[in-house]
């Protein structure tokens, strides 16, 4: 009898572990879904590529200017499961992505996957960007190849076991990878679809902004509600419309403070919170206002 | 009204800066910070239009900032890197001497506007725009969300 059991207790763990295996496997687009992307236009991948933040990210420490459109990589990431460093994306074809195909790139940015089939780490926000239209990852593609070479190598990651094991990163996924919209709003105007999209897809406001649970997803009904930073020992600012966070912010305060970091106190946006700022700053003013009028819609969450 | 608040404003980096500088930084850099937050407040709110422009308080503005950042330099001895609820990064320890450099231009930015001529809204926004750009460039290495 108890051999019996420990067969079937035996059975029951391979089967798991084959189900778990199969469903963590890294998923990619078919070559008819790449086909089909529209052909894309560099002028308007500039606006996507400050809208999504590739800069504050791919470029060396510090950098400003024009120095920021070489996406050399080398920034560190404190995490709890280990310091991430982003690598080098610029269009060099040994260290960055100028052998990629568009496939590549949108398998990459839509869905985690590497050209060569495995998972990226989440601190790459992937399950944001896969809210992304095909057409303005094409764009976005197109004005990649406008951008500078740079022959820096990519840094090792600093995560030590379990979290180093990539295909690990296909039960998050599992757990906590989406394509859906985070919220749902009734008959939405255009404003405020544009303002769901560029929050929920593009600047990746969530990523920083909406508290994550102990594996690292994060907590969608404590959505931009702020708290403990997902890097570093910073606290995140809650930026939802309740007095506890941005209540008091008239939608033009939200605009002004993404143009100039000053927020409706004078008190000056810092630490990470300027490079966006200063991406924001770049887009047109209809997207700036686009943002004000989502942060204005969201739930309204008190802290914890 | 405008001017109580201006004077309350400059009167504030007066009063901490005596009496209480020496015994605590933090608490003395941070009223220093409030008035620099206050002037500008009201430089800003003159911007966007929500007040008339009037030079007199313009000058206050740029002079409150001028004399914040002489004040402040001198408020982040060893010792005063934590407690208080103080929001200043460690980098500021780390790296001194980048963290003066960062003050000095403030000091020379918000200096040159106090002594420049701002009769008219556009010269206030000039001055005002060049040392109010020091704040969020020094926060975004200096200063932590707590």
């Amino acid at each position: 009898m108890l051999k019996k059991i420990a067969a079937a207790c035996l059975i029951i763990g391979l089967v798991a572990a084959i189900v778990l295996w199969v469903l963590s496997a890294p998923a990619t687009l078919s070559e008819q879904q790449i086909a089909a992307f529209p052909a894309g236009d560099a002028a308007k991948g500039e606006n996507v590529f400050w809208a999504a933040g590739c800069a504050s990210c791919h470029s060396a420490p510090k950098a400003k200017g024009d120095a920021q459109l070489t996406l050399t990589g080398g920034r560190g990431f404190a995490t709890p499961f280990g310091t991430f460093f982003a690598p080098n994306i610029s269009t060099d074809k040994e260290h960055g992505v100028g052998s990629w195909s568009l496939g590549d790139f949108a398998n990459a940015v839509l869905l985690g996957t590497t050209p060569d089939g495995a998972h990226y780490f989440p601190a790459f926000p992937f399950g944001t960007y896969a809210r992304m239209t095909h057409g303005d990852v094409a764009d976005l593609w197109a004005y990649f190849q406008t951008l500078p070479a740079d022959k820096t190598a990519s840094k090792t990651h600093d995560v030590p076991f379990p979290f180093n094991v990539r295909r690990g990163v296909g039960l998050w996924k599992l757990l906590f990878f989406s394509t859906e919209p985070v919220l749902a709003f009734d008959n939405p105007s255009e404003q405020l679809k544009r303002g769901q999209y560029l929050v929920e897809a593009l600047a990746h406001c969530g990523e920083c902004h909406t508290p994550r649970n102990p594996a690292g997803g994060m907590r969608l009904d404590r959505w931009l509600a702020g708290g403990k930073a997902p890097e570093g020992d910073e606290v995140i600012p809650n930026i939802t419309p309740h007095e506890d966070g941005i209540g008091d912010w008239s939608a033009t305060d939200i605009v002004y403070s993404l143009e100039t970091a000053f927020t409706p106190e004078f008190d000056s946006f810092g630490s990470s919170m300027v490079e966006v700022q200063e991406n924001m700053a770049r887009l047109p003013k209809s997207d700036r206002e686009a943002i004000a009028a989502y942060l204005k819609a969201v739930p309204a969450l008190a802290k914890e | 009204m405008k001017k109580l608040f201006l004077m309350l404003s400059s009167a504030t980096v007066m009063l901490v800066t005596s009496a209480t500088a020496a015994d605590d930084p933090i608490a003395a850099r941070k009223a220093i910070m409030q008035s620099v937050g206050a002037a500008a407040g009201l430089g800003g709110a003159m911007l966007k239009g929500e007040m008339d422009y009037n030079p007199k308080a313009g000058k206050a503005v740029m002079t409150a900032m001028h004399s914040a950042a002489i004040g402040i330099a001198d408020l982040f001895p060893a010792g005063s890197e934590t407690g208080g609820k103080t929001t200043s990064s460690p980098k500021i320890w780390e790296d001194m001497a980048g963290f003066k450099a960062a003050l000095a231009k403030f000091e020379a930015d918000a200096g040159e506007g106090a002594s420049s001529d701002l009769a008219d809204k556009a010269a206030f926004q000039a001055a005002f725009g060049k040392a109010a750009a020091n704040c969020k460039s020094c926060h975004e290495g200096y200063r932590v969300k707590k």
